[in-house]
């Protein structure tokens, strides 16, 4: 569990606009790659328990975010905070994963060593890998209906299957807080179910999720709260209230209709739920 | 009689040196053998985490330290020719590149295989130039440190080989404890970077690790091939194996057969540089594992041969099942068999043939065949699978049942038991039936 003390919020806190509980702050962060803006002044809370998406145009900075988020690249400026406290100290709670496309899926290991890295934390360095561990990383495959195929070698795997073995060492972790880039990203039908799967079993545990998503049409199924990037934060709040063509059309610059379709549709939705 | 004597004599002398009976040879191949461990093992880790150029720029910029360290001491009044001291040096102008290879990175634009290159060739060119001016240097004797280019392992003295024994096992045993940390290193970078892991750190260590190895092996096998131990023996063991472990031992392993076999034939073979020799056994191994190794070439040729005959049999089989469906005769003409599909008149006698090998076909006579009773089964499993999997494409992928036979044909063959039974619970077909063709079978006439 996150050490989330009320009595102590004040010592972080980033200021009084933000929470001193919400899973992660982020507080005007900007990010350059080569002086060339690729974040500018990102500020905003993310709700704790929730299923939150992080929805832009490519270029719009999302996977920057949550590796700048974890300290992956480097700040031109800008706080984090995790539950209250600085990432360093809150590593263990914080759950990431990458692309499909950043590691070399040819390399010599099996699907359950893959995930068995998830418990790598727990088990401290140097120290060999033992039984305990291995089981604790098939019970996280098996969460993902991957347990018979945990012996393959990851290669031999599909896609889907391999991001679901990603998300497998992300839930072995047992983390408060996850930071997803594009884990829905050309994965088949059935993985995508399976993965929505276990992000709604997450949030009714109580864990936060930030997923970095392409397919609006699907954000309102999915996910309670967008959070709407292009370089800097267009909208953040609840998908019913951020998802209205004027702020999707602000992201996008009116460059898809989809979008438009995809709001529609959320419209004609609220108004069968509300009416 | 001449041929047996030099066999003869060849032979004794190859017994002599696997026997250790010269104390010279002795060193020399229990020293080889250790680099060949250590660099093996190392170099696995190398090779997954793609570095492997880096370890050349290393292996290149040691000449430079070698030929300061002996100006050092020549300068101190030692004798500058101190194997320690000269290897120290070379450790210290192989980190120098490494350190030049990453401030390049960071600073410029430039990509990682020009900033490599820069580094290696101008390292290697003040190299060579020092060298010369030090053979020039009235005081020490310089002769033989250009030996460290191609290596001189025969020149190994008993310290020598110690000293590389114990540094060799230290490698590996620093290995073996970093070596789940270094495993994530290699596989995923941003993950460990991402949990808060020194991912710079273990950087660092598997870089010294490799400018360790390469400075013992510029000695043996000389800064220009000191890669190929690095290199090879990886490179050789990841087309056998897809598990880490077995990668990085049998890596180590490949190396240290290579140096041990290597350092044995220059030992019996005069005049047989070691180095390179050891460089050839090395990657006769890899060429013998590129086409037998269990990831090689030989065994996928065979395993697509294979399939492609299996899918060859499963046509005629289907072919003939539909023949009797439309014509309720057991006997099957080789023309209308022809007429089913676009094969030759030899591909298809090619084909039958082997069905009767397999015993699934049987000649009436000449012209005519039947299936045996085997092969009626095999068939109608054949032809159910087909149909099942088009009446799946027809109904839940929205594919147009006039299309539906080709996608049907290319994956029919590769159906696995557990997904022919999910099919089945899908379109609600009995265990057994053959359902009827969702499409006109073309060829033979009649048809759905």
């Amino acid at each position: 569990m996150p050490q989330r003390d009320p009595e102590q919020p004040a010592k972080h806190a980033l200021g009084p606009e933000h929470s001193p509980h919400s899973p992660l702050s982020i507080h005007d962060l900007t990010v350059a790659y080569d002086r060339r803006p690729v974040l500018w002044d990102v500020d905003l809370d993310v709700p704790s328990g929730k299923l939150v998406t992080v929805v832009g145009p490519n270029g719009a900075g999302k996977s920057t975010l949550l590796k700048a988020a974890l300290g992956l690249v480097p700040k031109a400026s800008g706080r984090i905070r995790v539950f209250g406290k600085s990432m360093k100290q809150q590593r263990s709670q914080v759950a990431y994963v990458p692309q499909r496309e950043s590691v070399d899926w040819d390399f010599p290991i099996s699907a359950l060593d893959v995930v068995t890295m998830g418990r790598y934390g727990v088990l401290g360095w140097c120290r060999p890998v033992r039984r305990r561990q291995k089981e604790e990383a098939l019970v996280a495959l098996d969460r993902v209906g991957m347990a018979d195929m945990a012996a393959r070698q990851i290669s031999q795997l599909s896609g889907g299957q391999q991001q679901r073995v990603f998300l497998a060492r992300a839930l072995a972790q047992d983390a408060q807080l996850f930071l997803m880039d594009e884990p829905l990203a050309s994965v088949d039908a059935a993985t995508e179910e399976a993965i929505i799967e276990v992000l709604r079993a997450l949030r009714t545990e109580g864990r936060t999720v930030v997923v970095v998503h392409h397919d609006l049409q699907t954000v309102p199924d999915y996910f309670d709260h967008a959070i709407l990037l292009n370089m800097r934060v267009v909208a953040n709040g609840p998908v019913e209230e951020v998802f209205t063509p004027e702020a999707l059309r602000q992201t996008y610059g009116g460059q898809l209709t989809i979008l438009s379709e995809a709001s529609e549709r959320l419209a004609r939705r609220s108004r069968v739920e509300h009416p | 009689m001449m041929l047996a004597t030099a066999d003869a004599t060849w032979w004794e002398a190859f017994e002599r040196a696997l026997l250790l009976r010269d104390a010279n040879t002795v060193w020399v191949v229990l020293g080889v053998l250790a680099l060949g461990l250590a660099s093996g093992s190392v170099g696995a880790f190398l090779v997954l985490r793609r570095r492997a150029l880096t370890a050349d720029a290393i292996s290149h910029a040691t000449l430079p330290g070698i030929a300061v360290a002996f100006m050092v001491m020549v300068g101190m009044g030692l004798a500058g020719k101190s194997m320690i001291g000269l290897l120290v040096g070379a450790y210290i102008a192989g980190l120098l590149a490494m350190a030049v290879i990453v401030l390049i990175q960071r600073t410029t634009r430039l990509k990682d295989d020009a900033a490599i290159g820069i580094v290696l060739s101008v390292f290697f060119g003040v190299g060579i130039c020092m060298l010369s001016l030090v053979q020039q240097m009235p005081a020490g004797n310089a002769a033989g440190l250009e030996s460290f280019i191609f290596g001189k392992a025969a020149a190994m003295l008993p310290g020598d080989a110690l000293l590389i024994g114990i540094v060799s096992v230290v490698i590996m045993l620093t290995l073996a404890i970093f070596f789940k940390e270094l495993g994530v290193l290699c596989f995923d970078e941003s993950w460990a970077a991402a949990r808060g892991w020194p991912v710079m750190a273990l950087d660092f260590l598997l870089t010294g690790l490799v400018a360790l190895v390469t400075v013992l092996a510029i000695q043996t096998v000389g800064l220009v091939l000191a890669i190929a131990l690095l290199i090879i023996p990886a490179s050789t063991a990841l087309l056998w194996s897809r598990r880490l472990v077995v990668v990085v031992i049998g890596s180590a392993l490949v190396g240290g057969f290579s140096a041990w076999l290597g350092a044995m034939l220059s030992a019996t073979i005069p005049k047989l540089p070691t180095g390179p020799i050891i460089v050839l056994v090395c990657a006769s191994l890899f060429f013998l594992s590129l086409f037998l190794g269990r990831r090689g070439v030989l065994p996928r040729w065979l395993a697509r041969r294979s399939l492609s005959r299996r899918v060859d049999r499963q046509h005629v089989l289907r072919a003939c099942w539909e023949i009797i469906e439309s014509s309720d005769e057991e006997d099957i003409s080789m023309g209308d068999l022809l007429a089913k599909r676009s094969w030759s008149e030899r591909e298809l006698a090619t084909v039958v043939e082997r069905c009767m090998r397999a015993g699934t076909i049987e000649r009436i006579d000449g012209d005519i065949v039947r299936l045996t009773s085997e092969g009626r089964e095999r068939a109608r499993r054949v032809v159910r699978n087909h149909r099942l999997w088009e009446a799946y494409l027809v109904h839940h992928a929205d594919i147009a049942p006039s299309h539906v036979d080709r996608d049907a044909d290319a994956i029919e063959h590769i159906l696995d038991e557990d997904l022919v039974k999910s099919l089945e619970q899908l379109l609600g077909a009995s265990a057994g039936e053959v359902p009827r063709s969702p499409h006109a079978i073309n060829g033979g006439g009649g048809g759905a």
